[in-house]
């Protein structure tokens, strides 16, 4: 008996052992918190929302470190390049995919996602060529597609709706007044906006990126170089660039995007991004507005100039199609701690489910579920222009240097564009010098 | 001497050995060094190290960046294309530009100012401070409150100038024109650091003794006379410190371009602050920026010790 009760004691002992440790074990999951950085926007308040599902799920907590776009890259690269180890999930840039992933900030994903059953084949090509691979068009995955994200464009549908304006219009150009689908049509809606009186205000044509410090008149001019038929490089020859970068065509465009800013915008805008955009346009200072398209899920709801006061458009084209690609990919830090927890959002995140939920909210989602299901274009408003955009969108460099070739950009086109400086082949041969010097230092062109 | 009361034991046994005798075997020099250390220390660990270690990659093709890229040397290579790049002569230019007219107008206006604060007046207390307050912002607060006033549309400066000048408000941008953009930055910088100058002026004022102008009227000088012979060469020691004092400040100038137009329209207001934080925290170029910091360390510092000399030499006369 004396036996017994001391087996009996000692199995009770282990079942207790047993439930403590599993206690703990539990407690440790659930006080298991990881920390996700991206840029401070509309979007990243949606997937504050959407991830609340995710520690429900999981029991692992969810912190977030949100930068400002401005500072956004100066913060983060410095983040990554110190092996900082604030970052466990990193929204990361377009941009940012070669040097992340040669410097060894990003975690490669592909054993992962083939352990998983996560397939890049359900989402857009355009984003995992864009936000996941490097080197590019190889099946090398450093990122989830995150964020799909191109620029599009915004209009006031009560101003182009009015009778006496589309009367003038016509009488004007022989043609009605409509979202324009060609460059030359959107000079010519936006001149005839500009200046004008609508409502006892005057206004303006349009709204085009101009900002000098970061990426912002690039990521502006990109949207006219590209349908001119400007190319990064020869097709034929990686890192050819003269004849490409600074062709007529590129010139033209370049002359374009000078005329319109000169013509067409309102004054003082000489370094203005999507922030000064939006002023622009909700406060009835505009008739077109160029921005990132996550910004209409926003300014769709928004009181003053929301709703049906407004319509989206595609980027115009010109000789060909073309429009600056946006958008992030979300990839694990390489640095962080808490790997398997960081993967494990991803593979959550991935899941068909949370992706329309993520669109549903305000996010973007470039999973096929979302974008081929049969209801996507009636989804919202801009979705028909999204989608249009995701067809042709094209990207800047995603090199390990891309920032030094960004600020060569930058400098060019806002000398010539902004400060009068020079002609547009100049700018642009100055550009070429900038780049070939940059890819050779890189032992890249020779 | 002995200690015999037994007060006198008490208080003998109460009072703190002196350091030294606690601490034996320790010289005075000693004692000295192990208070000076942790300074001597710690100066070492925030500048004398940085600076050692800039001047290293200063000479290296490293890349803060690329982590795992081979660091080799390049000798003066470095060096050579800092002073050999037009981008960097252009905005060595610019922050010459920037320097000469923000010092001759804030030690102007800020000299004038303190000489007529110094006239006791009624209220000379309450102006002296209502003056004060810009310098007393913080320049992120002073950036951006200036970038609305220079908004053609709707900002205050654009609306006073279009009602002394009677052209429209938004016929002109402070912040987006070429010609005017460096003079939006140089107003902004003088508006907000006039006061320091003049506060140091003032302090020149109020150091000269009352009776020199006194023994300057009995030989029957003229308040213009008293003021080239007297006030000027006595006060200049102290305008002299403060244009070194702004000169240095604003060579190195970066917040206020930075909020103000980021270095555009285009390069024009791009001073070599602007220049070198692109280069060396947005290209990355870690090897060439530390050698243009160099550059830029030995040129206010060789600049700065000439000037010295000649405050020096005038301070003697």
């Amino acid at each position: 008996m004396k036996t017994m009760l001391n087996k009996m004691s000692v199995m009770a002992l282990i079942a207790l052992a047993s439930a403590l440790s599993l206690g703990a074990t539990t407690t440790q999951a659930q006080e298991k918190t990881i920390t996700l950085c991206w840029a401070a926007w509309d979007p990243a308040n949606a997937l504050v929302e959407l991830s609340k599902d995710f520690t429900a799920q999981s029991k692992v907590k969810m912190k977030f470190e949100f930068v400002p776009w401005t500072n956004f890259a100066d913060r983060m690269l410095n983040e990554l390049n110190s092996k900082g180890k604030l970052c466990d999930l990193i929204i990361g840039d377009s941009q940012w995919i070669g040097g992340s992933a040669e410097s060894g900030h990003y975690v490669k994903l592909n054993d992962f996602f083939a352990k998983e059953g996560i397939k890049m084949s359900d989402f857009a090509p355009a984003t995992v060529t864009g936000y996941a691979e490097w080197p590019k068009n190889t099946p090398n995955y450093w990122a989830l597609p995150a964020m799909a994200d191109a620029v599009g464009w915004t209009y006031r549908k009560d101003w182009f709706g009015k009778p006496e304006i589309q009367a003038e219009f016509k009488k004007k150009y022989s043609r009605d007044l409509a979202p324009p689908k060609t460059w030359s049509e959107f000079k010519q809606v936006s001149e005839f906006f500009q200046g004008r009186m609508i409502d006892g205000k005057k206004v303006y044509g349009a709204y085009i990126f101009t900002e000098r410090g970061s990426e912002g008149i690039t990521m502006g001019v990109s949207n006219v170089l590209y349908p001119f038929g400007f190319q990064y490089q020869d097709p034929k020859k990686a890192y050819a660039l003269d004849g490409f970068v600074n062709s007529a065509e590129a010139i033209k465009a370049l002359e374009f995007y000078k005329a319109l800013y000169k013509g067409s915008t309102p004054p003082g805008l000489t370094n203005a991004y999507m922030g000064e955009g939006l002023d622009a346009f909700k406060s009835g200072q505009v008739a077109m507005m160029m921005n990132w398209f996550a910004f209409f899920p926003g300014l769709d709801k928004d009181p003053n100039v929301g709703g049906a006061k407004i319509g989206y458009f595609a980027n115009p084209s010109e000789k060909t199609k073309g429009v600056q690609l946006g958008g992030q990919g979300i990839s694990v830090v390489s640095y962080s701690p808490n790997r398997s927890e960081a993967l494990q959002y991803i593979k959550w995140f991935a899941s068909p489910a949370v992706q329309k939920k993520w669109q549903a909210i305000g996010g973007s989602s470039a999973h096929n579920a979302v974008l081929k299901d049969a209801g996507y274009l009636q989804s919202a408003p801009y979705a028909a222009a999204f989608q249009d955009s995701m067809n042709m969108v094209v990207d800047f460099w995603a090199e390990p240097s891309y920032a030094q070739l960004m600020l060569a950009e930058q400098k060019r086109v806002h000398d010539f564009v902004v400060a009068d400086k020079g002609t547009a082949k100049e700018a642009l041969d100055a550009l070429v010098a900038d780049w070939k010097k940059i890819f050779k230092d890189d032992g890249k062109g020779k | 001497m002995s200690i015999t009361s037994p007060l006198a034991k008490r208080l003998a046994q109460a009072t703190p050995a002196p350091i030294a005798m606690r601490m034996r075997g320790l010289s005075d020099r000693w004692i000295a060094w192990i208070f000076v250390g942790p300074t001597m220390l710690l100066l070492l660990a925030i500048n004398i190290f940085p600076l050692i270690w800039t001047i290293k990659l200063s000479f290296t093709n490293f890349r803060a960046n690329r982590p795992n890229a081979e660091v080799s040397g390049v000798g003066i290579d470095n060096y050579v294309s800092v002073l050999t790049d037009p981008d960097i002569w252009a905005a060595m230019q610019t922050t010459a530009h920037f320097v000469f007219w923000t010092i001759t107008l804030q030690t102007l206006i800020g000299f004038t100012l303190a000489y007529l604060i110094d006239r006791k007046f009624r209220g000379h207390g309450f102006w002296t401070t209502l003056i004060l307050i810009p310098m007393m912002l913080s320049p992120a607060v002073v950036g951006n409150f200036w970038a609305f006033l220079y908004q053609p549309q709707t900002g205050l400066f654009n609306a006073v100038a279009a009602f002394l000048t009677g052209v429209s408000p938004s016929s002109f941008s402070m912040l987006g024109e070429v010609s005017l953009a460096p003079w939006a930055i140089i107003i902004v910088d003088t508006w907000m650091w006039t006061p320091y100058v003049m506060l140091i002026c003032l302090a020149g004022l109020r150091s000269i003794p009352d009776y020199i102008y006194e023994a300057a009227e009995v030989d029957r000088a003229s308040k213009w006379r008293q003021f080239w012979s007297v006030t000027l060469p006595m006060v200049l020691p102290f305008i002299m410190l403060a244009i070194l004092f702004r000169g240095i400040e604003n060579f190195k100038m970066f917040d206020m371009v930075n909020l103000l137009t980021s270095g555009g329209p285009g390069s024009t207001t791009e001073v070599a602050s602007i220049t070198l934080k692109r280069e060396a925290f947005e290209k990355w170029r870690t090897g060439y920026s530390s050698a243009f910091a160099i550059i830029l360390f030995v040129a206010v510092f060789g600049l700065a010790n000439i000037y010295v000399k000649a405050l020096n030499h005038i301070k003697s006369r």
